[in-house]
This record gives structure tokens, C-alpha cells and sequence, in this order.
């Protein structure tokens, strides 16, 4: 057998490959709560080209290719289940080009959420892009190939609708470009208005190919940006809160969450209502917008706006620092949730659940549902914090996730980025020509089935 | 041999969820954990290395040369503690990481690098493994007085004493320092080691021996402020020292150099300069002094004062810290935290480098040779920025 | 616990049918009587019938004061409404009130002798309570959910947990012996003054006034006072209305630190309230035209600054009075300023 350890040296330089155990150790494993696995070979590319002649390599040699962003996905989509190699593409962390006109930026295939963030900060105010609250560190790429939301997802859909192009390595190794960008220098389609093929690779968690660029949606910056807070105590009017808000179509993001603990928050439905404006004059007309839509929720004593001084800083940021703290609850760093994407219609029953999962399995929740494209659906998480040294807790929390998802499976929802047991749930369910459809592609794709093996197979 | 690990914080090590957050600077504009961006592996990540210490702890990871290198390569910068996003344990990452290294001293299993670096400061008082008759020698010429009982003791340290770079700068602080009146001596030969990089890098037992030993001696000479040249000795003269039973009233050059300048107390001339200023971490964010530098260049007729992109609490490292001034675990190369910063600095269009560490000083000067931009760029410390200043007219 | 309780509302009907005035409905800021008509009213809601009282009362507690006899007519409104199931704000907002401020077992408490220093459960006034006017009460402050007044909940017509909550403060003050407890926020003074006596709750402890403390303390360090020499606007917040003797106070001590309130239309008896509560009690634009009149009032009379007795009016009004070029201040603050313990403006 060959030495793939240096031909892989040879690729990517001595700095770029490792199979030393602390990163054989760190590379094998994800955050959440599943089994780590551990790879062969982590390697670091920082050229496309150096992405495709590893993919080449691993295709002869038929050895399983493992992308990865940060891994905070959470549901072991980063774990190389049958060993292999895993491929940190942080390292390919420029912004290629802005199009401000255009309003669409190029990016490579790991850079971070925050690079981009800062980028157009400096260089383009007018402009933002669609931040989600993960860690900054998150890469856009990985993002989007898992249909990621962020704080613009109520107004134009998932984060993945906002690419405007792509650069595939695809398993069998060559260089594709996807959309626009297939046809001449502009990055301003991801399919329409020829056959959208970026539906090969987005939402495929990495088995049909590997991003080296993103071309992305940016959006209109404005000024000056403002949250109201809605409480009720009944979570059946949440859909009718709902409803009322995004017929405004004035909102940015809007999601609804709740949680035991602090105890304020106690036996009460919260919906963070953000809208935006360039003047005073729009904001102040945005605000009585919104509380006129809700006066009859306010009149029956049903719901009312809270005061959001104190909790405004911490709401404001973007991303959201508190949302990874969530984790030290039981003082154990970390946590895991269930995001599943259904209709808002069905809140309160998908709110009863979490309560009544936590109990099942004696665990700590925290519920937040994002609405997606001013209403037609919403990603609702189940979130359950543990503590990583009490692994009979991780099991715990394990069990209620995949209740959660069976659960969500249930009532017709869609799991968002399922961990392999949960894929494998969602194929049992599907349409068998949707299920056929769904690995005829990805056989013909990746023929030696190298690429993040043991996810979207049905065995 | 079987070696027990146990660290004193080891209750929060298992509570990293390896966000992130602790790479980045508050507005995310670059990666600002110098051992990540030199590189480029999760393992060189403070996040990486909570992770990878807890599977130590566990037994699942043995000690190892790799291991060593990326504990050791952590510049203690304290970027991370100030990003992490866990207010209930960030401020005990670097500790964390200090213990492990504590531990891994006590295995002998530290790299070799390390290793010498504590033999030269044990058998030389130095690192440099100079004599410690010469450790005077930086201030030949200058008049500059013994320590009696003056007001303040300024504290040259190392770096200051046997280091080129170090030695210019001291001399320039001690001139200026004596020419503007200010009531100081040194200890000369007699001074010895602050013992912060030691404590840094993990040997605790030579640490305690060299603060206690200082200690008593300041005690004797009836010192009581100290005015130190280099902002590690800031660091560990006011963090550590006082549980050692050390308590002075301790100031960085830069505080009374901008008293001076506020007060006029020097006469300077014009002098047209586009300047930019590195904020070294242990005067910056590690002991939240930001200002008094500031205060100085601006205070300088005719001086354009521009800043980096990342500044005060988010200045990036110039990598000397953690002791990779001496042992180098961070290494040459492009992403190297030096060259990095240099570039920064290139891009204000500065043609000069304020600097007010002697660390900082030689590693950013040796960066401008690795980028051949020696006729752009040139790094000057505040007391010769001042010096300069006043010598035109 | 179970919920019953020991105290109830000390209401004289006698004294409100026998008052020539009925001065609590009339001079109502919010709503409009014929004045036969609000006598009538009071009767009707003492009685327990209907009133559109219990539907239209904003919490604004304007009637605590306007009633000249200490009847204490707000305090019966909130019984009658709760009674009735009448909710002010909404449910979920009158129980997050509820449910943030229920005790925890996480106070905090200082070294803790005869006197105590409250602030209550808001942090803000832990750090007004600071300096050198507060030097020798400041090491025994009191803060947390065990030593809040249960003021709030009146403004949500829960006056049931007022009554459950208030004989346990008074335990854990009692608890640590203090004689004397110097209390930071009027609503802390009003309730142990007012509403303790309304309901016949016993206090065993000296409630001391801020104010009061801080008059004595400012002729104490006289020689340090330097004249502020500024114009002010006082923001009188509701809790003031509870204990109205107090009012003139805020007087003496502008006077004594060089701030000269000019009149103004909104002051003493018509003052207005910050408008907060009203916003989730009776909406936003009811709220938004209070505090439009009342910092429009604000300009109108010259004053520079606005200065505040309350934090949570402040919180309310800061942003807004610093749009209209108002400096926002509170009392204790401009109090640290005459003596030179915090820096003046330019």
C-alpha cells in the first residue's frame, strides 16, 4: 500500500497533514453528544488545488474525505465515521470579491462568519449578510451546505437560498462551478435560469462534494436596528403572533423562544420582534407598526410588549455571545439540540414536547424557533444543555434528541442537519423514488461512496 | 514512572465547548490567537488545547514532543480569556495551560528549548548565560545612580540588561528618566531575574526562589515603587509578587513618561513622523494600560499617530510572550505573529513602529528584516521616540 | 404557603363616604368625574360592584396622595380588581414580575449591625449608594429578593403577593437585627411607611428616608460643597405619591447644592409619572404622550438637566431626555458632584 502519509505531504507540505494523536484525538470528535471516531490523517488545504489532488488521492486509494468547517453543527457531521481523512478548510479564509452593486459577495471555502462580518464593517457599511448565531469561528461554507438560517432568514429564507454561485471539488475530483459563475466572471446565480444544479450539493452535509468558494447574498445595511420583545403565556397564540407580525413584512428576524430558567422567563412564550430603519422616522413608524398589529393580543390581557432595556445589549449583539453559554448551565460545557424545520401552525404542540422531553430524560432545555421566509415555516430547536463529564447525562440527551426528531418526523416536519442515525430515520419515512432518487445521485457522484461515508446511506 | 496529573483548575477544563470565540479579537476582523495563525491546527487553539488537556487528564492522550510544543507554543497572550464567552471560568484559561506545563515540567517532559532556557536562568541568573558582572553594562556612560534610597527603582530586567535592542532601549528610558529630574536608581550587577517567564513556562519552584529572593532584597534596600522597563516584570511585580509576600507600588515607563509630557516637563521640537503603536499584552491587556502610551505620541509636536486595525484590547501578539522570545516554539514562517503584526503595522502607512516593550522591540525588528522592509518601517520605543524628539533644534 | 392570609386592607369606609372632596377620582391625571360622580364611583368600588375605574386606572398612584385622610384609595383599587380577576398588564407580563423578583436564597448582605443601607433588589442603587456621603452605612448594604419591597406588584394588581411577600421581608430584615434601614428607593420607604400601614403589617425596624440621610449628611460636609449652578427638571417618580410629606426634600437639597429647579407646568401635586408601567398597563400611546409632555415640559421651563430619584424611571427616560438635549442625572449623583467626588461636566 502506499505511503499515503507522504503523498499527502506531498499535496499539502509538511505544515498542512498531521496523524500525530493530539490531532488525530481532537480532529475525530465534534462537540455534541455522539461517539467520536477518529481519521487517519487530518490535512489543512489553502488552494483549491491542493483540495482536488487530495480528492483525487482518496479516490484512488479509496479513502473516506471528511470536510469540515468549526464542527459546531453539533450532530457529528464532521466525525469521520469510517476513519479516513478530515479536511479543515479554515485555512482558505479570504474574501475573494464584493460586487457591491450587485450586492453579492465571493468567499473561500473555510473563511469564518466574523471575517466577513468585519470585512464589510470596514470596507462595505451598506452591506450584511445573513449572520447566524453560532460562533463566529463557523465557516459560511458549511453554512450554507447545511441549510443554515441567520438573522435575515425571516425575510429571505435559508442562508443556502442566498447563494449566488459555487466551486465544487466533486468526489470524483474535478473542479466544478455552479451556477453563474459556470458561464462567465459574475457570481450572481446559483442556478436560476438554467437547471438549478447546486441542488446536488447544498444540504448533502459534504457527500457529493467539497466547496472551495461561495458566492453569497449580501443584503441592504441599515442604519440603525431595534428590538421588541412580545410575551405571552399561551403558546396556541404563538401562530397567530405570528401571522399578524410577518403580514407586516416590515421585520427583520423574528423568533419565539422559551426557558425555564432564569426565572423570569418562567411559563412564558417570548418572541423577539428585530426590525431595522436608516431614520428615526422609519423605526418609530416600524415600532407602532408592530404594537398595532398585536393590540388585540395586548386588549385581551394575552400578551404584551415587555421592557427591553436591560436584556438589549446582550440581544444586539450579532452573533449572539449568550447563545453559546447556554452550554455552562450544568457547568459542563455543552450542548446539543434538535432544529427541525415544520410549520409554525404546530408550535404548541412541538413547545409541549420539549417540556415533556425534558422531564422524560431529566435534562435542562432551552427552546428558540426561527421563523423562515415571513412565515411559510419556522426551524424549531429542541436544546438540551449537559454537562461533559457525566456521560450518563449525554445519553440522556441523546435519547430525548432522537425522540425529538422522531417526534418532528411524526407530524411532517424536515430534520436540519440530522446526525447519521437521524438521516437514516428520515430516509425510512421518505417517498421510496424520493429515497431513490436521493442515492442514485449521490452514487453517481461519488462512485467509491468516499466522500463523509456513513451519512445519507441507507444501510 | 507513572506521573499523577492533577492541575488546580482542572474542574473547568471539560467546560470549553471549543467555540471559537477565544481566536478571534471583539470584532472578529482576523484570527488573534497567535499560535492558531502561526499554525493553523484546532490543536494550537486555546480551545484546542482545554480539549486536548482534558484528554490528557483522562489518560486518553499521552504526554508527548508534539503535546509539549503546542502547550508551549501558547504566547500567553490573553486574547482568549478575554473572548471567551464562559464568564464563570474564562479568566482561568491561561492558568490552566501554566499548570499543565507546571506538570509537564515536573514529568521533565518539556522541549529542549524550554528546558535550556530554565537551566541558563538557574546556573546564569540570565537566559542569555551572560555573566552577571556585565548585567550593569547596558547604563555605562550614562551617570546613572545606584539604587540608595531614592524614589523609585527602575527595574531593567533581562531583556534590558543583556539584549541589543533591549539595551538601547534601556539606556534611552534611563536618560531620559535622569534628564527629566526623575528620583530613581538601579540595582546594576547586583539585579537579578523577575522570574515571570519562568513562572509562565511552568517551573514554579525556581519562580518562588528567584520572587523571594528579590523580594527580600527590595525589602533591604527599603524599595517601595518601582518603575520597570519591561511590562512582563510590570505583570509579575503586581500580580505575583504580593502573595510572596512583595508588595510595591509598581509603574510601567510609560506612565511617568506620559506625566511628563502632560506636564511639559520636556522640551520638545517638531518632528514629522507617521507613527503607529503596538500594544504589548502584558501592559495592555493584561494590566489595562492603554492610555499613558497614547498619551505620549500624541503629545509629540509635528507626530501623525495612527492606529492599527487592531488595538488596545485586540492588538495581536507579536509572539514573544509565554516565554517564545527565548524558546521560539512559535517559530519563523509568513504566519508568524511578528511578521503578521509588521504587516498591520505596514498598512497605516506608519513609517514608524512605537513600541514599549523590549520584547516587543526586538521581535518586531527582526519581523521587519524577515519582510525586507527595512527602509519602510522602523520600530522605536517610546523613550526613543521622545529622545528623538527632543534632540531635533 | 398557602394562601392565606393575616392582613387585610385598613379601608375606613366611613371616611370615604363622609369626604367632601373625593379629591382621589377628581383630580385623576387620567380619568375625567363629574364630582358626584367619582364619590359615587369610590362607593361602587368599595362595595365590590362594577367601575369603570377598575378597568381605565393607569397605577400612576397620584390618588395615594390626592387622598388627604389616608384611605389609601390605589391600594383598594388593586384589591378590588384582583378580586374581579381584572388584570392590568398582561398576564405574562404581571407574571415575569412576579417570577423575577421571588426570592432565590442569593441576597447579599454586608457587615450588618444596628443600620442597614437597601438597595433593595436593583443593582443600580447598590452603586449609588457608594462614596463618600454613604461611607459609614455603605459596608452594610442589604440587596437581593429577600429584602425587596413588593411595591411592583401593585401596579399589577396583585396585592396578594404584596401581602405574602412583605412579612417576609420583614423576617429576613428582622433576622439581622438591624434598627434603622436606610432605604435607597421610595418605593422601599413608601412600602414600609405606607403600605405596611395600610395593611397593618408590623416593621421592626426604623425605615429611614434616603433623603433625609443624604440632607443630613450634605450640611455634615457643607465646607466641601461647590455650587453646581445649573438648571434642573425633577422627575418625580410614582413611588413619591406614597409618601408626599418627603417631597420637599428634593427642594432643600437643590437648594443646598446650587441647582435651581425653574417651575414648570408638570410639578409637585400634577407632576408626571415616567410612563413605563402605564406603557404595559394602558399602551404605548398613552405612555409616549406622557413622556412627551413632560420632557417637552422639561425644555419649555429652560432646565439643562433631568435629574432622577428612581433608577427605573431613569432607565425609562435617559435615552429619551438626552435626544432632546436634556443631561439625565440622578439626584445622588449630582449630590457627589457639589462635593467633588465625581467629575464635573466641561
Amino acid at each position: 500500500m502506499k505511503d499515503i502519509y507522504h503523498a499527502l505531504v506531498e499535496i499539502m507540505g509538511e505544515r498542512g497533514v498531521s496523524n500525530r494523536p493530539e490531532e488525530i484525538w481532537f480532529y475525530g470528535r465534534d462537540p455534541g453528544v455522539l461517539s467520536p471516531h477518529p481519521p487517519d490523517y487530518v490535512v489543512a488545504p489553502e488552494t483549491t488545488e491542493q483540495v482536488q489532488k487530495v480528492v483525487q488521492l482518496a479516490n484512488r486509494e479509496k479513502i473516506p474525505v471528511v470536510p469540515m468547517g468549526n464542527g459546531m453543527a453539533l450532530t457529528g457531521l464532521v466525525i469521520p465515521l469510517k476513519g479516513g481523512i478530515v479536511m479543515d478548510m479554515k485555512r482558505m479564509n479570504k474574501i475573494l470579491e464584493v460586487n457591491e452593486m450587485a450586492r453579492y459577495v465571493v468567499v473561500e471555502g473555510g473563511t469564518s462568519q466574523g471575517t466577513l462580518k468585519a470585512h464589510l464593517r470596514d470596507h462595505y457599511p451598506n452591506l450584511r449578510h445573513s449572520l447566524p448565531d453560532a460562533p463566529p469561528t463557523t465557516t459560511i461554507a458549511a453554512n450554507v451546505a447545511l441549510h443554515g438560517q441567520g438573522c435575515l432568514t425571516q425575510q429571505y429564507g435559508f442562508n443556502s437560498d442566498m447563494v449566488t454561485g459555487l466551486e465544487v471539488v466533486m468526489p470524483t475530483g474535478e473542479i466544478c462551478k455552479i451556477g453563474s459563475p459556470s458561464l462567465g466572471p459574475y457570481w450572481f446565480s446559483k442556478g436560476p435560469s438554467l437547471p438549478d444544479l447546486s441542488g446536488l450539493f447544498l444540504g448533502w452535509l459534504g457527500t457529493t462534494g467539497i466547496f472551495t468558494k461561495v458566492g453569497l447574498k449580501l443584503f441592504p445595511n441599515k442604519k440603525i436596528r431595534e428590538i421588541e420583545i412580545f410575551v405571552t403565556d399561551k403558546a396556541e397564540l404563538v401562530p397567530e403572533i405570528i401571522y399578524k407580525l410577518t403580514h407586516l413584512e416590515m421585520l427583520e428576524d423574528l423568533n419565539a423562544w422559551f426557558q425555564p430558567k432564569p426565572l423570569m422567563f418562567k411559563d412564558n412564550y417570548h418572541l423577539n420582534i428585530y426590525f431595522t430603519g436608516d431614520s428615526e422616522k422609519e423605526i418609530e413608524f416600524k415600532r407602532t407598526m408592530i404594537w398595532d398589529a398585536l393590540q388585540k393580543f395586548i386588549d385581551n390581557k394575552d400578551g404584551g410588549f415587555m421592557n427591553v432595556q436591560a436584556m438589549k445589549p446582550n440581544l444586539m449583539e450579532s452573533p449572539q455571545r449568550g447563545i453559546a453559554a447556554f452550554a455552562d448551565v450544568p457547568r459542563g460545557g455543552g450542548f446539543e439540540y434538535s432544529g427541525p424545520i415544520t410549520l409554525i401552525e404546530l408550535y404548541p404542540r412541538f413547545a409541549a414536547k420539549v417540556v415533556e422531553l425534558a422531564e422524560k430524560y431529566d435534562v435542562i432545555y432551552s427552546s428558540a424557533a426561527r421563523v423562515i421566509s415571513g412565515g411559510h415555516s419556522m426551524m424549531f430547536s429542541i436544546s438540551f444543555a449537559f454537562n461533559r463529564a457525566d456521560p450518563a447525562m449525554m445519553e440522556r440527551v441523546k435519547k430525548a434528541l432522537d425522540e425529538a426528531t422522531e417526534f418532528a418526523l411524526k407530524m411532517g416536519g424536515i430534520p436540519w442537519k440530522p446526525n447519521h442515525f437521524e438521516q437514516k430515520m428520515t430516509m425510512a419515512r421518505m417517498d421510496p423514488n424520493t429515497l431513490k432518487l436521493l442515492l442514485m445521485i449521490k452514487q453517481n457522484l461519488d462512485p467509491h461512496g468516499i466522500m463523509n461515508p456513513g451519512n445519507w446511506e441507507v444501510n | 514512572m507513572e506521573y499523577a496529573r492533577q492541575i488546580e483548575h482542572a474542574d473547568i477544563v471539560h467546560r470549553c465547548f471549543r467555540c471559537g470565540y477565544c481566536k478571534f479579537p471583539e470584532d472578529y476582523v482576523d484570527f488573534n490567537c497567535p499560535s492558531y495563525k502561526a499554525f493553523g491546527w484546532d490543536t494550537f487553539s486555546p480551545g484546542g488545547r482545554m480539549w486536548l488537556i482534558r484528554a490528557w487528564l483522562n489518560k486518553e492522550l499521552e504526554t508527548s514532543p508534539h503535546f509539549s510544543r503546542i502547550l508551549y507554543s501558547c504566547v500567553a497572550c490573553g486574547n482568549c480569556k478575554d473572548q471567551c464567552v464562559y464568564p464563570r471560568f474564562k479568566d482561568y484559561l491561561l492558568n490552566v495551560f501554566e499548570e499543565t506545563k507546571a506538570q509537564l515540567v515536573n514529568e521533565g517532559r518539556i522541549p529542549p528549548e524550554v528546558r535550556d532556557y530554565f537551566k541558563a536562568v538557574s546556573v546564569n541568573g540570565n537566559p542569555y548565560k551572560q555573566p552577571q558582572e556585565e548585567r550593569g553594562k547596558w547604563a555605562d556612560g550614562l551617570g546613572l545612580k545606584e539604587f540608595t534610597n531614592q524614589e523609585y527603582l527602575f527595574y531593567v530586567g533581562c531583556v534590558g540588561s543583556y539584549d541589543e535592542v533591549g539595551q538601547r532601549m534601556a539606556r534611552s528610558v534611563g536618560r531620559l528618566l535622569s534628564e527629566t529630574g526623575v528620583s530613581f536608581g538601579i540595582l546594576g550587577k547586583e539585579e537579578t531575574a523577575d522570574g515571570h517567564e519562568v513562572k509562565v513556562l511552568g517551573e514554579t519552584g525556581l519562580f518562588t526562589a528567584l520572587a523571594e529572593e528579590n523580594i527580600m532584597e527590595f525589602k533591604k534596600k527599603g524599595i517601595e515603587k518601582i518603575i520597570t522597563l519591561d511590562p512582563h516584570a510590570l505583570n509579575v511585580f503586581k500580580k505575583d509578587y504580593p502573595r510572596l509576600g512583595g508588595k510595591f507600588e509598581v509603574f510601567h515607563y510609560t506612565e511617568i513618561l506620559a506625566h511628563l509630557i502632560s506636564n511639559k516637563h520636556i522640551p520638545l521640537s517638531n518632528y514629522r513622523a507617521k507613527v503607529t503603536y503596538h500594544d504589548p499584552c502584558y501592559l495592555g491587556r493584561h494590566n489595562l494600560i492603554f492610555e499613558p502610551p497614547r498619551e505620549v505620541l500624541k503629545g509629540l509636536p509635528g507626530i501623525e499617530f495612527v492606529e492599527m486595525r487592531r488595538n488596545g484590547p485586540s492588538a495581536f501578539c507579536c509572539g514573544g510572550g509565554g516565554g517564545n522570545f527565548f524558546t521560539d516554539m512559535v517559530g519563523p514562517g509568513e504566519n508568524s505573529p511578528a511578521r503578521v503584526r509588521i504587516r498591520e503595522a505596514l498598512d497605516t502607512g506608519a513609517e514608524i513602529v512605537a513600541v514599549a516593550c523590549p520584547q516587543c522591540a526586538k521581535m518586531l525588528d527582526n519581523a521587519i528584516k524577515s519582510e525586507g522592509l527595512e527602509n519602510r518601517l522602523e520600530v522605536l520605543d517610546l523613550a526613543e521616540m521622545v529622545n528623538r524628539v527632543r534632540s531635533i533644534g | 404557603m398557602e394562601g392565606g392570609y393575616m392582613n387585610s386592607l385598613k379601608f375606613n369606609e366611613e371616611v370615604c363616604a363622609s369626604c367632601p372632596s373625593a379629591d382621589c377620582l377628581l383630580k385623576c391625571q387620567y380619568m375625567e368625574f363629574e364630582k358626584d360622580e367619582a364619590h359615587d364611583e369610590m362607593m361602587k368600588i368599595f362595595k365590590g360592584q362594577d367601575s369603570r375605574v377598575l378597568q381605565d386606572c393607569v397605577t400612576c398612584y397620584a390618588c395615594e396622595e390626592y387622598c388627604r385622610r389616608g384611605n389609601h384609595p390605589f391600594y383598594l383599587i388593586g384589591e378590588r380588581r384582583e378580586e374581579k380577576g381584572i388584570y392590568t398588564a398582561p398576564r405574562a407580563i404581571t407574571n415575569q414580575w412576579i417570577n423575577l423578583t421571588q426570592m432565590q436564597g442569593k441576597q447579599m448582605v454586608g457587615v450588618v449591625k444596628d443600620q442597614a443601607l437597601s438597595a433593595c433588589f436593583i443593582p443600580e442603587l447598590g452603586a449609588l449608594g457608594s462614596g463618600e456621603l454613604f461611607e459609614d452605612v455603605s459596608p452594610a448594604v442589604t440587596f437581593g429578593a429577600e429584602f425587596m419591597c413588593p411595591a411592583v406588584h401593585t401596579h399589577f394588581a396583585k396585592m396578594s403577593v404584596v401581602k405574602e411577600r412583605l412579612p417576609r421581608v420583614m423576617e429576613n430584615f428582622k433576622k439581622l437585627g438591624v434598627k434603622e434601614v436606610i432605604c435607597l428607593h421610595d418605593e422601599c420607604y413608601g412600602t414600609y411607611t405606607s403600605i405596611a400601614q395600610a395593611y397593618g403589617i408590623e416593621v421592626p425596624f426604623k425605615p429611614v428616608y434616603y433623603m433625609d440621610f443624604l440632607l443630613d449628611r450634605l450640611k455634615e460636609l457643607k465646607d466641601k460643597i461647590v455650587p453646581l449652578n445649573i438648571k434642573a427638571a425633577y422627575q418625580r417618580p410614582c413611588s413619591n405619591r406614597l409618601i408626599p410629606e418627603k417631597h420637599r426634600l428634593v427642594q432643600e437639597i437643590m437648594d443646598l447644592i446650587g441647582v435651581e429647579v425653574p417651575e414648570r407646568k408638570y410639578q409637585g401635586d400634577n407632576s408626571l409619572c415616567c410612563a413605563e408601567i402605564i406603557r404595559s398597563v394602558a399602551g404605548y400611546k398613552l405612555a409616549d404622550d406622557i413622556q412627551r409632555r413632560n420632557i417637552n415640559d422639561m425644555l419649555e421651563a429652560g432646565a439643562e438637566y433631568c435629574v432622577f430619584n428612581c433608577p427605573a424611571c431613569q432607565s425609562s427616560l435617559s435615552e429619551k431626555v438626552t435626544k432632546k438635549g436634556l443631561k439625565p442625572v440622578h439626584i445622588i449623583d449630582l449630590c457627589k458632584t457639589a462635593i467633588g467626588e465625581k467629575g464635573r461636566e466641561g
